[in-house]
């Protein structure tokens, strides 16, 4: 009897929301298509896709033993699709953006580097032109291209006396050993908790439209307390964004092979907690919004906002060391931490506990808000 | 039955209720006048604990009403000036909601969507979307909501507002009946000749306050130059324009 208002509310929102066939695109395929475009994007699993390799632009004036075994083995490597051109191709190329960089071999550079090998104070320069727009890609450019010279260079002046002073044997730390990295857990997840954040701001909208078209004074006239009214929504709220992140992630898991690899519990401890984040986010949305429309508008931004700074579409690793400091005050984050070390890094229970009571944390916050400041007058 | 007394408001600087006190009885219509702004829709929140009172009180049966999850809050019934209903549902679905805010389900909530429904005439379009109902259906299906947990007190907030005149004429019929039944109903409304046929005893208000509360015929015996009560209205509240 106690419990019947509370299943009545959310019997009605569930239909509410089954009946929108623009919520349930928004909510179960857009977070789908989006995240699947975002893994093929970042995807190394095994065969699936191959690495994008750089386009590098090489101009060699030297034409010395040295510069073309440079030319050679840079052509040869795996990370670069190279073009071997003119100064004036090379420069536009780069320029037009088709170009990573361009390496200019200056004449006379075999011989300068080999004295330069052997102490001599003047050291020939390559030139590199390069996109600024993407100096990332620059270093690595630099880095495997100074590996090339060395080995050229030593190898000529020194057959068979000097060799490459170590190898290098790379290996992904992923959940176990022979697991790779799925760059579609990170995508599923991130996206999961974009959509979920969205669902939950469609939670405040709707109560803003109950209460712009009046239904919200029927429901208060009603002998139901505040809390019964609010954890009606709630707990509606909190099925629908369940919904949301696990259908994407059985649609990760069975078309791209996402697997929890860590604590199943933790899992959807991290996931329930996450959607309870967003449901207690959706209700101050509606606490303190003003219009539907102009709510939606000023949400949408808050939510783009948080699950950027959270990781959700670009590991946070990328960003500078002050914003990852400060991306610890965003919910976003701590969902993005906990998911993704239950699921590709595949830690244990205890992973998820901090992440869990964090985002649990946020809920009280947000929820207490709410409750705070609900205009909870029909005027 | 139902008693307000002294009951005040203010918005801001605004009082919007200002020491309103009105009684109603068990099979009594009470129609509340006023101009835009006078103050009824507050007054009506008030009554059907939307909004708290700044002071006074509201008393049924002589219980004070007291918070939202007050008991006595069963025993009214709230038809808003806006058409309160989901247009993406359909009415049964509709009168399952409310019917469940009160802790109605099962047998009891189809027996008593179906009174309602068959009340108001809509019946056999109960599984068609509200979207797909005309204004009048609309306003019928309003009501029904309102009556759905079978209240000894109706609230009716401008409740023929935009309605065609059958349907006008149906709401109307439903009304008499109710208080044949012995149904306590207040009623506002800007149609002069609602109010006339349906009253029993009409309060008019103006700036939060009540200025007459009487029946149509002690209204027309205390100004004796009105023809009818538009005129009776027009006397006690003005000629100015209040929008």
């Amino acid at each position: 009897m106690a419990l019947t208002p509370l299943l009545a509310m959310v019997r009605k929102d569930l239909r509410l929301f089954l009946t929108d066939r623009r919520a349930v695109l928004m909510s179960f395929a857009a977070p789908i298509v989006i995240a699947s475009f975002f893994g093929s994007i970042f995807s190394s699993v095994g065969g699936m896709a191959e690495r994008a390799r750089m386009a590098v632009h090489i101009v060699d004036r030297d034409g010395g033993p040295i510069s073309r075994a440079i030319v050679t083995a840079v052509r040869d490597d795996k990370h670069f699709a190279v073009t071997v051109s003119a100064p004036d191709d090379a420069w536009e190329a780069v320029r037009r953006g088709a170009a990573v960089a361009a390496v200019i071999i200056p004449p006379g550079f075999g011989d300068a580097a080999g004295r330069a090998f052997f102490g001599e104070p003047h050291k020939p320069q390559l030139k590199f032109l390069y996109d600024p727009a993407r100096s990332a890609e620059l270093a690595m450019v630099r880095g495997i291209l100074t590996e090339h010279v060395m080995r050229a260079v030593s190898r000529e002046l020194l057959p068979g006396r000097i060799t490459f002073p170590y190898e290098v044997r790379e290996e992904a730390v992923t959940a176990r050993a022979r697991v790779a990295y799925n760059s579609y857990a990170h995508a599923f997840a991130g996206m999961g908790v974009q959509f979920l954040l969205f669902a939950a701001v469609d939670l405040g909208i709707g109560i803003l439209l109950d209460r712009q078209r009046g239904v919200w004074k029927r429901v208060r006239s009603a002998p139901l307390s505040r809390a019964m009214l609010l954890g009606g929504k709630a707990a509606s709220g909190t099925i629908v964004t369940l919904m949301t992140l696990l259908v994407s992630f059985a649609f990760a898991m069975l078309v791209f092979k996402v697997r929890i690899e860590g604590s199943v519990l933790g899992f959807f401890a991290v996931s329930l907690a996450c959607t309870l984040m967003a449901t207690t986010f959706g209700l101050l949305i509606a606490a303190l919004g003003g219009t539907p429309a102009a709510t939606r508008g000023v949400a949408t931004f808050a939510v783009l906002i948080v699950v950027m700074l959270g990781g959700a579409w670009v590991p946070t690793f990328i960003f500078p060391a002050w914003l990852q400091q400060v991306t610890v005050v965003v919910p976003a984050r701590w969902a993005m931490d906990g998911l993704d070390a239950m699921t590709w890094r595949g830690l244990p229970l205890t992973a998820a506990v901090v992440p869990t009571l964090v985002l649990l944390g946020f809920a009280v916050l947000f929820g207490a808000l709410a409750l705070l400041r609900f205009p909870w007058d029909e005027s | 039955m139902l008693e307000a007394r002294g009951l005040g408001k203010v918005f801001g600087r605004v009082a919007a209720v200002d020491g309103v006190s009105l009684t109603l009885q068990p099979g009594q219509l009470l129609s509340l006048l006023g101009p835009n702004g006078a103050g009824k829709t507050t007054t009506v929140s008030i009554l059907a604990g939307l909004l708290r009172p700044d002071h006074g009180e509201v008393l049924i049966d002589g219980h004070r009403m007291a918070g939202d999850a007050d008991p006595a809050k069963r025993r009214v019934g709230l038809v808003p000036q806006e058409v309160a209903l989901y247009e993406e549902l359909s009415a049964r679905d509709n009168l399952r909601f409310f019917g469940g805010l009160y802790g109605f389900h099962g047998a009891v909530l189809e027996r008593a969507l179906l009174t309602v429904l068959g009340l108001v005439g809509l019946a056999d379009r109960a599984r068609d979307r509200v979207a797909t109902y005309s204004g009048g259906m609309k306003r019928r299906l309003n009501l029904a909501a309102g009556l759905l947990h079978d209240p000894d007190i109706l609230l009716l907030d401008e409740p023929t507002a935009g309605v065609d005149p059958q349907s006008r004429l149906a709401i109307f019929e439903n009304l008499e009946a109710l208080k044949r039944r012995g149904k306590a109903i207040l009623y506002t409304t800007h149609y002069m000749e609602e109010a006339e046929r349906l009253s029993d005893r009409i309060v008019i208000m103006d700036h939060g306050q009540v200025i007459a509360d009487d029946t149509l015929a002690g209204l027309h015996r205390d100004h004796p130059g009105a023809r009818d009560l538009e005129g009776v209205f027009l006397a006690l509240t003005g000629r100015t324009l209040r929008d």
